[in-house]
């Protein structure tokens, strides 16, 4: 047999059925839901006298409009409320399995997948969201869909789709102590830009990314959208073995061996080939923040705010221009003389366990800066917290300064009452710096937790590494 | 799905890269369980100068002026003119209901984001890729006049200025087929259950894991 990619090994046995017009019916094992992409999706099906396929494959979570604050009384906002009540009631009589909101396991769609072994290597996974891109890293062809398609997945377990091209992207050598995966991502996308990769799938290689725990990886491929990539992969190898085992859905017994055995033949043939290789030295990565509206526009840490004047493209100049004079900064200033007025820890990027351990180590024994107004803590998932709050990083964090609130999206996208004022600079460890994307008017710069932490202490950017 | 075949239309010109699902439909009326009535937000900060909330008369809310789809000549633009990576960002589908509820159905840019392109052919809306030279030929020529049409001719694949120009664009036979048609994709897919359960059948004995439920 030809060499193949492992994008392809996961494409070719998950065909269905190719259709003439060169497209493929591909099969789809696991169906991730939340609250904001599905109700569409369940009416239409009710409304055609449809029903689920294989309601096994399915598994549901409300996170992007659940509020961090005072569980208990329920959700304030009437409209939020009715539509994580929506995807309760469709669950109930789908009899689809949802982690509600008062279950430990309730999270980010994208961090409970995993968390629970519900993301597989070898699987084909779906959600109606973009980041759905994250569960690539245990080495399962995972890409977001519309409603459309979450409706046609739900009644037909497929969709109809057409393969991408692929592109390598190596990241050789090491990284230094100090930068993240978070960093990777960003200075890839600053390099090839938020289209560089539109119309591939991303594999990613070489020894820095072989060396990255399993969460980092899943930062990484969660960023893989954000370069215009489909999805995001990472090879199976032991690291991702060793993070399935004993998960509540991965396989048991002579099953569990059988699935490693086929496990360990998902990566991509030494001599396969890719569409386009790119080669990135993991001593050149520095820790990176993002400077405008979009997370292509990024520098590193130390660096000074780019200047418009000297990009040639026109209609890039003018979206530096816009994006300067909406983020309110000036060409040429210091990253490390940017202050934010909030820090938020969390999103489907950074908020899993590693992630909380890597913004405490900066936080433990210091106070937040008087500048900020609000630094939250928002972990993935229960299980998160519960681990976070056994290993005494709440303490920690509260100590510092710092909120210790409830699972959810939170202030990623602001559909909860987490969000940023008009005006307002925050230093977030989320995916996106769009405008308005935290609050109408609010100023996103994009880092890693141990820098988001850093600028929560010191009150301004710094490089983790100088601290 | 409405069959999309011919359209003429004014044509809205939005003069900004990257144009991301977040601008395209803020995120506060991603809370609606609706599929239609998105319309009056499309573009909601930048339409209109105070905070839109879901549920608010759009019409007694103070427009942006400078906004383009605000100018009287591009009332009633059915075709939308747009820079490169235009719906990047989110997979919400929302995105492209707001589009085609505030009535476009031809959207032209040099690149789109992948999911919002798939999300906008599967609500019978057209999303054409022109080379960038022909796009800022087109926005020039949309400055130069105001109440400047297009032509979009699907089973020709083909835009057709006033002068008779003729831009060829790409689709894949597939969706350019769907849109023509409105198919019905889920109801298409149904006919071929049998080829879904042989291949369930298959898997199930080469990667039986894959069939167990948690408490299984
Ligand atoms: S955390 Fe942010 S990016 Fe991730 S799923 Fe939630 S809203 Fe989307």
């Amino acid at each position: 047999m030809a060499a193949a990619t492992l994008y392809d090994k996961l494409w070719d046995i998950h065909v269905v059925r190719d259709n003439a017009d060169g497209t493929s019916l591909l099969y789809i094992d696991r169906h991730l839901l939340h609250e904001v992409t599905s109700p569409q999706a369940f009416e239409g099906m009710r409304l055609a006298g449809r029903k689920p396929w294989r309601t096994a494959a399915n598994l549901a979570v409300a996170d992007h409009n659940v509020p961090t604050l005072n569980r208990a009384q329920g959700i304030a906002d009437p409209v939020s409320r009715l539509q994580v009540e929506t995807l309760d009631r469709n669950c109930a009589q789908y009899k689809i399995v949802e982690f509600r909101l008062a279950d430990a396991r309730q999270g980010i769609v994208h961090v409970i997948g995993p968390e629970q072994g519900a993301t597989q290597p070898g699987m084909t996974v779906v959600c109606g969201d973009s980041h759905t891109s994250t569960h690539g890293a245990l080495g399962a062809l995972a890409f977001g869909i519309g409603t459309s398609e979450v409706e046609h997945v739900l009644i037909t377990q497929t969709l109809i789709q057409s393969r991408s091209k692929r592109m390598l992207v190596r990241v050789n050598g090491q990284v230094e102590a100090g930068v993240s995966a978070k960093d990777i991502a960003l200075a890839l996308i600053g390099r090839i830009g938020t289209a560089g990769a539109t119309g591939y799938a991303i594999e990613f290689g070489g020894a820095a990314v072989r060396a990255l725990s399993m969460e980092a990886r899943m930062t990484l491929c969660n960023m893989s959208i954000e370069a215009g990539a489909r999805c995001g992969l990472v090879a199976v190898d032991e690291t991702t073995i060793d993070y399935m085992r004993g998960r509540p859905f991965a396989p048991r017994g002579a099953l569990w061996d059988r699935a490693v055995a086929y496990w360990r033949t998902l990566a991509s043939d030494p001599d396969a080939v890719f569409d386009r290789v790119l080669e990135l030295d993991g001593a050149d990565i520095v820790p990176q923040i993002t400077w405008g509206t979009s997370p292509e526009m990024v520098a590193a840490g130390d660096a000074g705010v780019p200047d418009p004047a000297t990009e040639p493209d026109r209609t890039r100049r003018a979206g530096m221009e816009r994006a300067l004079a909406y983020m309110g900064l000036e060409p040429g200033l210091p990253m490390t003389s940017i202050r934010p007025d909030k820090v938020f820890i969390g999103s489907c990027t950074n908020s899993r366990i590693e992630d909380l351990r890597a913004a405490a180590a900066v936080v433990q024994g210091q106070r937040v800066a008087d500048n900020i107004k609000l630094a939250l803590v928002v972990p993935g998932s229960g299980l998160v917290k519960r681990q976070a709050e056994s290993e005494g990083l709440d303490r920690i964090f509260q100590a510092a300064g710092f909120e210790w609130r409830e699972p959810g999206c939170s202030m990623c996208l602001a559909m909860n009452a987490d969000r940023l004022q008009p005006g307002e600079r925050c230093a977030a460890t989320s995916n996106r710096n769009f405008e308005g994307r935290q609050g109408q008017g609010g100023r996103t710069h994009l880092l890693s937790p141990a820098m988001a932490a850093a600028a929560a202490i010191r009150g301004h950017f710094v490089d983790v590494r100088k601290l | 799905m409405q069959p999309l075949i011919r359209i003429k239309g004014i044509v809205a010109p939005m003069d900004r890269a990257n144009v991301d699902t977040d601008a395209i439909i803020p995120k506060q009326f991603l809370k609606s369980i609706k599929r239609t009535g998105f319309g009056p937000n499309l573009f909601d900060e930048w339409r209109y100068l105070d905070h839109g909330e879901p549920g608010q008369d759009c019409a007694r809310r103070p427009k942006n002026p400078d906004f383009v789809l605000n100018e009287p000549r591009y009332q009633d633009a059915s075709i939308l003119l747009a820079r490169r990576n235009f719906g990047c960002g989110s997979s919400r589908e929302h995105a492209p209901w707001a589009l085609k509820d505030y009535g476009f159905r031809v959207l032209i840019a040099p690149s789109f984001a992948e999911i919002f392109y798939n999300n906008c052919a599967k609500n019978g809306m057209l999303p054409v890729v022109l080379d960038e030279e022909s796009v800022e030929q087109l926005f020039r020529e949309v400055a130069a006049s105001a109440g400047y049409m297009l032509e979009v001719d699907l089973p020709s694949q083909s835009v057709i200025t006033p002068s008779a120009q003729r831009f060829g664009f790409e689709i894949d036979a597939f969706r350019k087929q769907a849109l023509l048609d409105g198919l019905d994709e889920i109801g298409l897919t149904l006919q071929y259950a049998d080829e879904i359960r042989a291949y369930e059948e298959r898997r199930r004995r080469d990667a039986p894991w894959l069939y167990q439920s948690p408490d299984a």
